[in-house]
């Protein structure tokens, strides 16, 4: 199952708050995350790696989506 | 421990500088000091009337300036608002009344401790609850809601603030007040002020310093990244402290001080605490602001009412210690910081984790 993490707008350490709700779920492989700062993207980027995910980052727009895949 | 060597290098720049800066003429451990500083530059502005605070502090306008400059240069300057601004000037005004009860912001603690000043210490101790507590109410889903994209008319502002306080710190016009006596009237001088302020900004900017958020990641998720900026800045402040001799321990006799431990302890609580719930110290903030973010913008604001309303009114603390009213409005800082957070809980506006409808994440998403 894949889940998705709407974080764009949201305060420090909202983001990496709710990366690490999502993360925590049964099954999960593979999360998507939204940003739209580059402060949210080394935030998440440091705790996802932390827990033992693959970070992929792609800009879009002026939005950044973070793939995050279990190893 | 590559990955942490810019938060390491910024901490310990930060650290040297303010040791260096208090050679140069600034007050003792306050070399930096956000707080403090925006609340002399409150008071040369003629927002209140304290005589002996009252300087444009050109550490703020560099280390403000710095970060713009860097924020554009790295096209990190985005123009954003929209996330409960009234609440966060508020929490501003709050925290600073803590601060200058306390008489220093989360980086001047680490200074002042630095500096062998124990009453920091204390004030340390009510930062660590004031943050736990504040942690806890973000566990509860405590969030100011979503910033969205805005005009960038709205980013320049403060950048334009910061560009008129520069032309006035160099123009010197009679209308901008300075002290002639106390700790306003003691400072390096004003190019070095700038100088140092403007290196602080561009490395906070960079590294994404903040004291509180380093003690906040280090006791909800175990993420030291920021705490070493924190423990780096100690680090650098006490070998300067004792290379130069400014190291005194002890409680009493420190400078701009104060020995009354509860109020210490519960100004920086009320200073950690509205610090979690803003998502950064005033540091931050300052940095924030200067990248565009008209949030933090607003808090900063926040800060400077809040550092009027504190001399205006006889809140703020002295070297003999806390005036009754300052004692009062901490303990209404307190009530009210926690009623918003209980306030915001209850309506929660946070983001949200989604199951995905369709492959690919465009189109999908709610926002």
């Amino acid at each position: 199952m894949k889940r998705v993490v709407d974080a764009r707008g949201l305060s420090c350490p909202e983001p990496v708050l709710l990366t690490r709700q999502a993360l925590q779920e049964q099954g999960i492989k593979e999360i998507t995350v939204l940003v739209d700062n580059k402060v949210a993207v080394e935030n998440v980027t440091r705790t996802a790696e932390s827990l033992g995910c693959q970070v992929l980052v792609t800009e879009q727009n002026s939005d950044f989506i973070l793939t995050l895949r279990m190893n | 421990m590559q990955k942490h060597a810019l938060i390491i290098l910024s901490g310990l720049t930060l650290g040297a500088l303010a040791v260096f800066l208090v050679l140069m003429g600034n007050p003792g451990n306050y070399g930096v000091c956000i707080a403090c500083m925006l609340r002399d530059i409150t008071g040369a502005l003629g927002l209140h009337r304290a005589p002996v605070v009252q300087y444009l502090r050109p550490e703020i306008i560099g280390l403000s300036l710095g970060a713009t400059l860097t924020a554009l240069a790295t096209r990190e300057f985005r123009t954003t608002g929209g996330s409960s601004p009234l609440i966060r000037f508020s929490l501003g005004f709050v925290g600073m009344i803590g601060m200058l009860v306390f008489l220093g912001c989360p980086v001047r603690t680490v200074l002042r401790l630095a500096g062998g000043d124990l009453n920091a210490g204390v004030g340390l101790v009510g930062l660590i609850i004031g943050i736990v507590t504040g942690t806890m109410f973000l566990k509860k889903g405590f969030s100011l809601g979503r910033a969205t994209k805005i005009s960038p008319a709205n980013g320049i502002i403060f950048p334009l603030f910061i560009l008129g306080l520069l032309a006035a710190a160099l123009i010197t016009p009679s209308f901008i007040f300075a002290s002639k006596t106390g700790p306003g009237s003691l400072h390096a001088p004003l190019f070095l002020s700038l100088g140092a302020g403007a290196v602080i900004g561009v490395l906070a900017q960079r590294s994404r310093l903040c004291m509180a958020g380093g003690i906040r990641d280090a006791i909800f998720f175990k993420d030291y990244h920021l705490l070493y900026g924190f423990l780096a800045v100690f680090i650098a402040a006490l070998a300067g402290n004792l290379l130069v001799g400014t190291f005194k321990l002890g409680f009493v006799g420190q400078p701009l001080a104060h020995t009354d431990g509860l109020w210490n302890f519960l100004g920086m609580l009320l200073a950690g605490l509205t610090a979690v719930l803003l998502g950064g110290c005033p540091l931050r903030q300052l940095v924030a602001a200067s990248e565009g973010n008209t949030d933090a913008a607003v808090t900063v604001l926040g800060l400077i009412a809040g550092a009027a309303f504190a001399h205006n009114f006889g809140l703020a603390a002295g070297p003999k210690g806390v005036p009754p009213a300052g004692q009062v409005a901490v303990i209404l800082g307190l009530l009210f910081t926690l009623g918003m957070g209980i306030a915001v809980c209850k309506f929660k506006v946070g983001g949200e984790v989604k199951n995905e409808k369709s492959r690919g994440c465009q189109g999908t998403v709610v926002s």
